[in-house]
C-alpha cells in the first residue's frame, strides 16, 4: 500500500475538523476527496503531506511514518497547496530551479517540467505577470519537479476558467497513463472527481460518508454525484456548496 | 557530476538577491535612503559653525542693554517685528550670533515653550533680570553667554577667551561621533525590517511552508538571507563612509580588520534579534509592532544621535547591555580613538554569541506553516 490512513482526528480550538478518518490507496491509484468547503478535506491532506500532526491515529506512507522518516518522504513526494503565492520577482524558469536546487536537480529537470506543464513560452515572464491558470500550471511544475511518487494535490483547479482547468486536467492524464504516480487530489467539483479519478472518497464534517468507485457510487436513485451527494446528505446542503462544471 | 549552481544555498542566495534588484523600492530604502539620511544629518549638525540665541525682551527695555544694542547690533526688520542682531567673533569659541526681539511677556512665553526663544530679558528697577528654565542647557549657555557680554562687552568682542586652545583633531567633531553611529543604526535597520518582514511576508503568503515541504535545509534559507542583507549592509556602510569622508572629511583611525569583524558580529546580532522577532507571527501588522517594539528603545538610548550619558546614571549599566550600544560604542572607539582588536573583540564575541542565541531560540520557535 502507498498509503494508509488509520482513524485520525484532528481538531482547532472548537472545530472538529477531522472526526475519525480511514482509507488505503494503492500504488498509482488516482483518488479524489470530494466535499463542500469545510468538509476538512485540506486538514487531511494536510496530516497526509506531513505539515500536520494528527491529534490521534495514524499515517503511513510506503509504510513510513512523518516523525520517523520525515526527510525520505519528503523526497518521494510532490504537492501543491491550496494557495501558494510565488515570489512575483522571480520568473517561472528560476522559481523552477530554486525548488529542483532543493531536491539536488539541475536544470534539466527544470526543462522537462517546463515542457511537460506548457510552460515554455512563459518560462522567462515573471510570476507576478502569470494568469490563475498558468500560476497553478507552475505550482504543479514546482510539484513534479522531484517526478513523485505520490502527488497531493489541494483544490489544483478552484478559480480557474474552463479553459484552464482543462489544460491542468490533461497533464494530469498524461501522467496518469504513465501510471508511475499515485494521486490524492481534493476538490469540490464533481466532473474532475469523476473525469480523473479511480476512486471517489466523500467528505463531510470530517467524516466519510461514501467511498469507492465512481460505477459503484451510483444507483437508480442517485444517477450522478450531484443526486448521490444530496441523498448522503438527506438533501441539507443541495447544492450550496458544490458547484457543479 | 554536480554543478553548485545546483546547490539550495546558491539558489537560494542568487534569487534573493534577484528579487531585491528587481524591487528598486528596496534599494532605494535599503541603501539611498539611509545614505541621504546620514548626509542629511551631518549636513544639518556641522555646517551651523556659529552658536545662535534667540532672546525676547519683554515689557520695559533695560537701558543699559537698549544703549549696548544700539552701538554693537544691527537692526532688521523680520516678519516678527524689528530684530536686533548682536554677532560676536571668537576664534577660539566660535563665532556666537544674538538675536533680540521685542515682545510682551504672554508672547514671550509662549515663544519659549516653543522653543523659539532661548531667554527672555525684562527690567526690574534697572537691573537685568533673565528669565528661562535652568534645565535646559541651551538656555543656560545663552544666559551665561548673555550675561558675561553684558559685562563687558568690549573685551568679549575683542576675543577674551585668553586660555582656551581649541582642538582640532580628527574625531572630536559631532560629524565624527554621529557616523560610525548611523553605520551601527543601518544595520540593525536593515536587518530588523529586511529579514523579519520578509520572513513574515513568506509566511503569510504560504511561500514558507511549501517551501519546507521538500528537503530544503531550513538554515539554508535563513543563512542566504542574511548573506544578502549583510552584502547590502556593507555597500551601504562604505556609501556611507565614503561620503562622509569626501564631504567632512571622516576617517578610520583604529584597525579595518577589526572594523570588518565587529560589522560581522554586529550583523550576525541583528539577525538573531530578526528570527526571533519573525518566529511566530504571519501578521505583517503584528510583526511591524514588534520590530518597533526592539528597535525604537536601541534607537533612542543607545546613542546613535546623542551621547547616552546624558541619561541617569543609573541606567547607564543596562544601557551597555543593549546590542547597538555595543556595536555603536565599538565602532566609534575604531573610527575616533584609533581602537583595535584588542579592544573590540570582546564586545564582538558578545554580540555575536547573542545573535546565534537569539537565532537558535528563534529557529526552535520557528513556525514554518
Amino acid at each position: 500500500m502507498q498509503i494508509e490512513v488509520k482513524n485520525i482526528y484532528k481538531s482547532f480550538k472548537d472545530v472538529h475538523a477531522v472526526q475519525g478518518i480511514s482509507f488505503v490507496i494503492p500504488a498509482g491509484e488516482f483518488v479524489a476527496l470530494l466535499g463542500p468547503n469545510g468538509a476538512g478535506k485540506t486538514t487531511t491532506v494536510e496530516m497526509m503531506e506531513g505539515l500536520r500532526k494528527p491529534d490521534s491515529g495514524e499515517i503511513r506512507i510506503q509504510g513510513k511514518t512523518w516523525q520517523k522518516n520525515e526527510k525520505e518522504l519528503r523526497k518521494i513526494i510532490g504537492l501543491s497547496l491550496q494557495e501558494t503565492r510565488f515570489p512575483e520577482k522571480l520568473t517561472c524558469r528560476e522559481t523552477l530551479r530554486l525548488f529542483a536546487s532543493f531536491f539536488e536537480l539541475g536544470s534539466e529537470r527544470v526543462d522537462e517540467v517546463i515542457e511537460l506543464t506548457d510552460l515554455g513560452s512563459k518560462a522567462k515572464s515573471l510570476v507576478g505577470t502569470l494568469s490563475g491558470g498558468q500560476r497553478q500550471r507552475l505550482a504543479l511544475a514546482v510539484s513534479l519537479l522531484n517526478r513523485p511518487e505520490i502527488l497531493f494535490l489541494d483544490e489544483p483547479t478552484t478559480g480557474l476558467d474552463p479553459h484552464s482547468r482543462l489544460d491542468l486536467w490533461n497533464i494530469l492524464k498524461t501522467l496518469k497513463d504513465e501510471g508511475n504516480t499515485t494521486l490524492i487530489l481534493t476538490t469540490h467539483y464533481m466532473e474532475e472527481a469523476e473525469s480523473l479519478c479511480d476512486r471517489i472518497i466523500i467528505i463531510d464534517e470530517g467524516k466519510i460518508l461514501k467511498e469507492g468507485r465512481l460505477e459503484d457510487l451510483l444507483n437508480e436513485n442517485a444517477r450522478n454525484l450531484d443526486e448521490l451527494f444530496i441523498q448522503l446528505t438527506g438533501g441539507k446542503k443541495l447544492l450550496e456548496n458544490i458547484s457543479i462544471v | 557530476m554536480k554543478s553548485f549552481k545546483n546547490k539550495q544555498l546558491y539558489q537560494l542566495t542568487l534569487t534573493q538577491i534577484l528579487e531585491t534588484i528587481r524591487e528598486p523600492e528596496v534599494l532605494f530604502w535599503g541603501i539611498i535612503f539611509p545614505v541621504l539620511i546620514s548626509i542629511g544629518l551631518g549636513l544639518a549638525f556641522t555646517q551651523d559653525s556659529e552658536a545662535k540665541f534667540r532672546i525676547v525682551i519683554v515689557e520695559n527695555s533695560p537701558a543699559r542693554l537698549d544703549s549696548l544694542l544700539s552701538v554693537y547690533a544691527l537692526t532688521e526688520t523680520e516678519k516678527q517685528g524689528e530684530v536686533h542682531i548682536w554677532k560676536i567673533t571668537d576664534d577660539a569659541l566660535g563665532n556666537t550670533e544674538f538675536r533680540f526681539l521685542r515682545n510682551d511677556w504672554n508672547t514671550g512665553i509662549v515663544s519659549l515653550k516653543r522653543g523659539e526663544a532661548d531667554l527672555l530679558i525684562s527690567d526690574s528697577l534697572g537691573a537685568i533680570h533673565y528669565h528661562f528654565d535652568p534645565h535646559n542647557s541651551q538656555s543656560q549657555l545663552a544666559y551665561l553667554k548673555l550675561s558675561t557680554l553684558l559685562e563687558s562687552p568690549v573685551p568679549l568682542q575683542q576675543n577674551s577667551s585668553t586660555g582656551v586652545e581649541p582642538l582640532k583633531l580628527k574625531g572630536v567633531r559631532y560629524i565624527d561621533f554621529l557616523v560610525p553611529g548611523l553605520i551601527a543604526f543601518g544595520i540593525m535597520g536593515s536587518m530588523m525590517w529586511g529579514v523579519s518582514y520578509t520572513l513574515i511576508e513568506r509566511r503569510s503568503q504560504k511561500l514558507l511552508r511549501r517551501m519546507v515541504a521538500t528537503p530544503m535545509k531550513k538554515t539554508n534559507f535563513i543563512f542566504a538571507m542574511m548573506f544578502v542583507r549583510i552584502l547590502m549592509n556593507f555597500i551601504e556602510a562604505v556609501i556611507i563612509f565614503f561620503a562622509a569622508a569626501l564631504l567632512f572629511g571622516i576617517e578610520i583611525q583604529g584597525n579595518i580588520g577589526a572594523l570588518i569583524f565587529l560589522f560581522l558580529a554586529g550583523n550576525i546580532a541583528f539577525t538573531g534579534i530578526a528570527v526571533l522577532v519573525s518566529c511566530r507571527t504571519s501578521k505583517t501588522e503584528v510583526g511591524t509592532g514588534w520590530i518597533n517594539a526592539v528597535q525604537m528603545p536601541m534607537m533612542i538610548l543607545s546613542g546613535i544621535f546623542f551621547s547616552y550619558h546624558n541619561f541617569p546614571s543609573w541606567s547607564i549599566p543596562f544601557i551597555k547591555l543593549l546590542p547597538l550600544t555595543a556595536l555603536t560604542d565599538g565602532m566609534r572607539s575604531i573610527f575616533n580613538e584609533g581602537a583595535g582588536w584588542m579592544e573590540i573583540l570582546s564586545p564582538s564575541i558578545a554580540l555575536s554569541a547573542f545573535g546565534f542565541i537569539c537565532f537558535a531560540i528563534g529557529m526552535k520557535l520557528f513556525k514554518w506553516y
